[in-house]
């Protein structure tokens, strides 16, 4: 089987596990609190019978079904995309309200972890390059940005840079009643606000990939290949390049779930410090209200998206190295 | 020296070295003969590793000529300072690598010291025009010297862009495919990767690219050792016959003595990062004079002829932060004298003609040297370096695995000539 | 018992010469690297500060005060929350839960990943394929907001059963290395040796193979802290912990709500914002200190930073730095001053990296013959 079929096959088990994951939690946890939320929602009739009936479903409270009868209705469920209805945004359906906040959340971190990917896996290879430069004496202190917490230097730059300096919005997405158009004013309104959810995302996780990189690039430097390459007399710039860094970004992207599992969990939170309208924001909503059926399902999207990410890494991992194209 | 004068002399260093390259053609070494002279001369170099209060010697104080053709084989012990020396003299060691002394010079036409370079002081640039262009380098292990990622096209035809800039995309990859003919493996394996090819293919991709700008001396730092024995001499039948063929000088680094006497036209034998003993392979063979030169004889069984018991040498290689002082092998010597532990020898000349170098006081005239150190040596008789190799006739590719003519080290033993 | 010359390990020689000479690299181990140092002095800190917090808090931490949001002032150096509790005797008072919950989901975490990681690596075969691709799975699948929904499902939780469950997500990166260390470790020869004369597979494990991961355990043990003390920061901060009792994470949370921010009092939610990245900072310096240990390049042994900056000033390029003329020869141990360090002065020695003069008269031989070898040919 080849190197890509076996990672699909992998996701593929990863997918049927999250889900599996997310239908045992509420049937295995000690005193299922849906059913005191649903007992809460009936005596504020917020809910119709017929939503409070599909929850006790979902959430195995219909005990005279077996466990295996809920499973397999569980997953008939979920192939009709029938992820049931939002209790904070009732009457939505919780694929609605994901639908509307995901595009947010794909730009904002979908863009930051690009950017810090690209910068720190850079600085990363030249402070590797440069041994003993200022570089790599800050090194050490870098470490300071891989051990803050997300929210809270979201907090702090909410403070200087929203409340102090008033230079950014303090929160949301879009400006005070615009909608989304794909016009100038739009774009430059998101991009106005994502600038310092997007910033703390990317001080925040750059110097992971910038030590990582910086290791592996100093491991690899020391491989026969690149002394070859500097004895063949080529420039300095192919032998760093094409020699020594093409080499040593491999494990940077095979490690990419790693560190993106990191990321996206710092994302969530930076856009609940910045009022976000994205997947995270949403995600606190429901944690505020127990909202059980959106909680649960973008638990399954986020896992969802960070597969798909995880895959498009391994499709460069292929494409960077040959070895993992012969058939095994 | 003033930085004044230093500047003046890199500018100058600079444009001898790039004119020359700028200006050289292929067609210079059909003209010239078999043996010639220096290609490469390392004079006193040292090389540290470290530069604290804890840098370690590792190469002390070495004198070594290469000349034009000519197989010069570097033995010792691991730990030695054998590949330190190579690397250091083309400026290749790694951090912590520091060379704290000497020269290298190349001599761009051979023999011709006017046009000489000191590799030492070459530029970065200048350096970066010589190496592999003049100067290549094979490695234990092509696995390992190859870059996994690339495919052979590319790592064969990087070379031919960075130094023929002149060449066309097209010209280069012919170019590697001639290579690849050239050491016998199919240019459609162009496109393979390293790990697609099996280890003798590697180290013959690994020679085709040594050779792919025709260079004038080719280090080799334990080509074959990764290799099973039947790939191993194939290699070095190929190695011996493309050297014939191009001329090229050889650096043949290896701890395996026995193949040097197959191989080599002189020979070099390190211990502690000092030379301790130099001369004509079958000279140095039949009659070695350093007590170390005639323990590494005798803890291998010879290739060929009768068998004789081993004995090796007591001991292991000394520390090097704690070399020991005079001799730095007179702990592990048989013939030690009182006065080894006090004075430390230098490599002089111990032959008539001056080919043969040795390190030892047992040698300093004072005393008669040992029986064993005392073999006679035909010394009055030149050795031309090429002619170690046997008969000259078209083919000089190794002697079959039969042929006890050549290199028996027992030989010695029995006053030959 | 005599040695050889040709029994010599393939690669022995470019490693022993090109990397690590050994006896350079052997007396760097020997000095702990200053990462490790200042890692574990930061890590003592919070320790010292988490044990002994509770009983140097000059305030009762849920106690209110008669002066809400005040800034830092000498009754209250870290100045008073919303309700004028004193954020100083909650920061030192949270120290402990912080703590508690890093430590222990850090060992429960280690100790799942050795066992899971070992057994993958040492049994092999089904249970291997198994064990590797449920520690893939954990690994993938995002931490946060699969606790998240976990600790939504849990009645109120303690310090404890957060850590647990963290623990439960942030076993598989210790247990992916160690794995791979173990699948190395087994096909050394001392490990073969022991197998093959019957020693038992719990005696090999312990005796043989865990000794020789210790570094990696360390490494994964602190990663796992980290992990976890961020990981509770953030779920005390969504409310999901165990927001009652005090903890840094649970300052945070009562900031936040309290528009701490808004109102401009950093002095409630800087300090353990800034807690958490500082013993974050020291952990990952100490295992950043552990890397160097375990990947002896990351080491660059024996060269001062000076001498390094010079070394990769240009890469390929082996400094040229002569000794001084007559000070003892090669063998002499006389320093070595870098020309460039003393600019100006016409150093005795030179700094050849790049410069073309021939200081062949200023290099003094320590003897022996100097004639160009063979040119009687």
């Amino acid at each position: 089987m080849s190197y890509l079929g076996r990672r699909v096959g992998f996701y593929l088990v990863t997918i049927w596990a999250a889900i599996t994951i997310n239908f045992l939690i509420p049937r295995l946890m000690p005193g299922n609190p849906v059913q005191l939320l649903i007992a809460r929602l009936q005596g504020q009739g917020t809910l119709s019978t017929r939503a409070i009936h599909a929850l006790s479903v979902a959430f195995g409270l219909e005990t005279h079904q077996s466990l295996v009868a809920q499973y397999w209705h569980y997953w008939v469920q979920l192939f009709h995309g029938n992820l049931g209805l939002s209790v904070t945004y009732y009457p939505s359906t919780v694929v609605n309200v994901i639908a509307t906040a995901l595009p947010w959340t794909l730009a904002l971190v979908g863009i930051s972890t690009v950017i810090a990917f690209v910068i720190g896996t850079g600085i990363g290879i030249l402070a590797a390059w440069r041994r003993g430069s200022w570089l790599e004496a800050a090194l050490p202190i870098s470490t300071f940005f891989t051990a803050i917490p997300y929210f809270w230097l979201g907090l702090v730059a909410v403070a200087v840079f929203g409340v102090v300096l008033g230079w950014f919005p303090l929160s949301g997405g879009l400006g005070q009643g615009m909608a989304v158009a794909f016009n100038g004013t739009f774009i430059s309104s998101a991009l106005y606000h994502a600038a310092l959810p997007a910033v703390t995302i990317v001080v925040t996780s750059m110097a992971g990939w910038m030590i990582g990189m910086r290791n592996m690039m100093v491991t690899t430097l020391g491989e026969d290949y690149v002394l070859v390459a500097q004895a063949k007399g080529l420039s300095e710039r192919r032998v760093m390049m094409t020699y020594a860094a093409r080499n040593a970004i491999l494990p940077s992207i095979a490690s990419f779930a790693l560190s993106l599992s990191f990321v996206v969990s710092g994302a969530i939170l930076v856009e609940i410090v910045f009022s976000y309208p994205g997947i995270g924001y949403v995600l606190f909503q429901a944690v505020q209200n127990e909202d059980y059926p959106l909680m649960e399902a973008i638990f399954l999207i986020i896992t969802l998206a960070v597969l798909v990410a995880n895959f498009v890494a391994d499709l460069a991992y292929v494409f960077l190295d040959p070895r993992t194209r012969q058939e095994a | 020296m003033t930085g004044t004068g230093r500047e003046t002399t890199r500018g100058a260093a600079r444009e001898r070295g790039s004119a020359r390259w700028e200006a050289r053609d292929g067609a210079r070494r059909v003209t010239e003969g078999s043996p010639g002279g220096i290609v490469l001369e390392i004079a006193g170099l040292c090389v540290d590793y470290g530069d604290g209060p804890d840098a370690v010697h590792a190469v002390v104080d070495v004198d070594l000529a290469v000349h034009r053709g000519e197989v010069i084989g570097v033995a010792g012990e691991s730990g030695s300072g054998k590949s330190t020396l190579a690397y250091a003299a083309t400026r290749l060691l790694r951090p912590p690598g520091i060379i704290t002394g000497g020269d290298a010079w190349f001599y761009p036409e051979a023999g011709e010291a006017s046009s000489r370079l000191n590799l030492l002081d070459a530029s970065a640039e200048t350096l970066r025009e010589i190496r592999w262009a003049e100067l290549a380098i094979v490695f234990q292990s092509a696995m390992h010297a190859l870059n996994p990622v690339l495919s052979v096209e590319v790592q064969l035809t990087d070379t031919l862009a960075a130094h023929r800039p002149e060449m066309s995309a097209a010209a280069r990859r012919e170019r590697a495919g001639e290579l690849l003919e050239m050491v016998g493996i199919n240019p459609d394996r162009l496109s393979s990767f390293p790990h697609e090819l099996s280890g003798g293919m590697r180290q013959r991709v690994m020679i085709a690219m040594a050779l792919a700008l025709e260079p004038q001396v080719v280090i080799m730092d334990e080509p074959t050792t990764a290799l099973d024995v039947v790939t191993q001499r194939e290699i070095l039948e190929q190695v011996i016959e493309l050297r014939d063929r191009y001329g090229f000088s050889v650096i043949f680094i290896t701890h395996d003595l026995s193949l040097l006497l197959e191989l080599a036209d002189t020979i070099a034998i390190m211990y502690a990062g000092r030379l301790v003993e130099v001369g004509p392979a079958k000279r140095l063979f039949r009659s070695p004079r350093h007590p170390y030169t005639l323990g590494l004889l005798s803890s291998f069984p010879p290739l060929h002829g009768e068998v004789r018991a081993l004995s090796g040498i007591p001991g292991s290689p000394p520390d090097l932060r704690r070399v020991p002082s005079g001799c730095p092998f007179h702990p592990r010597c048989r013939f030690s004298l009182p006065r080894c532990g006090e004075e430390r020898p230098q490599l002089v000349a111990v032959s008539a003609d001056g080919e043969r170098r040795v390190a030892c006081l047992l040698h300093d005239g004072r005393q008669s040297p040992p029986a064993e150190l005392g073999n006679p040596d035909a010394g009055s008789v030149p050795v031309a370096p090429m002619a170690a190799w046997g008969p000259d006739g078209p083919d000089r590719s190794l002697p079959p695995l039969d042929d006890t003519a050549l290199s028996r080290p027992e030989e010695g033993v029995t006053p030959h000539a | 018992m005599t040695t050889t010359v040709n029994d010599l390990s393939p690669r022995s020689e470019l490693v022993g010469e090109l990397e690590e000479p050994s006896p350079v690299a052997r007396s760097a181990r020997r000095r702990l690297s200053p990462k490790i140092v200042v890692g574990l002095a930061i890590l003592g800190f919070f320790v010292l500060m988490a044990i002994v917090g509770p009983y140097v808090a000059p305030y009762n931490p849920s106690a209110l005060g008669a002066h809400p949001l005040a800034g830092p002032s000498s009754a209250h150096p870290l100045g008073t929350t919303q309700t004028g509790q004193d954020v100083l005797s909650q920061l030192l008072v949270g120290a402990r839960s912080s703590m508690v919950v890093g430590f222990v989901a850090g060992a429960i975490a280690t100790a799942l990943s050795i066992i899971v990681g070992i057994s993958a690596g040492y049994l092999g075969g089904f249970a291997e394929e198994g064990l590797s691709m449920l520690s893939n799975i954990f690994l993938v699948i995002p931490a946060l907001p699969l606790l998240i929904v976990l600790t939504a499902f849990l009645p109120r939780a303690n310090a404890i059963v957060i850590a647990v469950v963290i623990a439960a997500t942030g076993w598989a990166w210790g247990a992916r290395v160690l794995r791979a260390q173990t699948l190395a470790l087994r096909r050394q020869d001392y490990v073969e040796a022991a197998r093959s004369v019957g020693e038992r597979a719990w005696r090999i494990i312990l005796f043989e193979i865990l000794p020789n991961e210790a570094a990696i355990v360390a490494s994964s043990f602190l990663f796992t802290v980290l992990f976890a003390i961020l990981t509770d920061a953030s779920l005390a901060f969504l409310g999901l912990g165990n927001i009652t009792a005090w903890s840094w994470g649970s300052m945070l949370y009562w900031a936040e709500n309290n528009e701490a921010l808004t109102v401009g009092a950093f002095w409630w939610f800087v300090p353990p914002g800034l807690c958490i990245a500082l013993l974050g900072t020291g952990l990952a310096l100490a295992n950043f200190g552990i890397d160097e240990f375990i990947n002896p390049r990351l080491r660059a042994a024996g060269l001062s930073r000076r001498g390094l900056q010079i070394a990769s000033r240009s890469h390929g390029l082996t400094p040229v730095m002569r000794r001084p003329t007559g000070s003892g020869g090669p063998s002499g141990t006389g320093s070595i001053r870098l020309a460039e360090d003393a600019p100006g002065v016409a150093a005795p020695l030179s700094f050849d990296e790049v410069s073309g003069a021939s200081p062949k008269s200023q290099w003094a031989p320590a003897g022996g013959s100097r004639a160009p070898e063979g040119g009687g040919r």
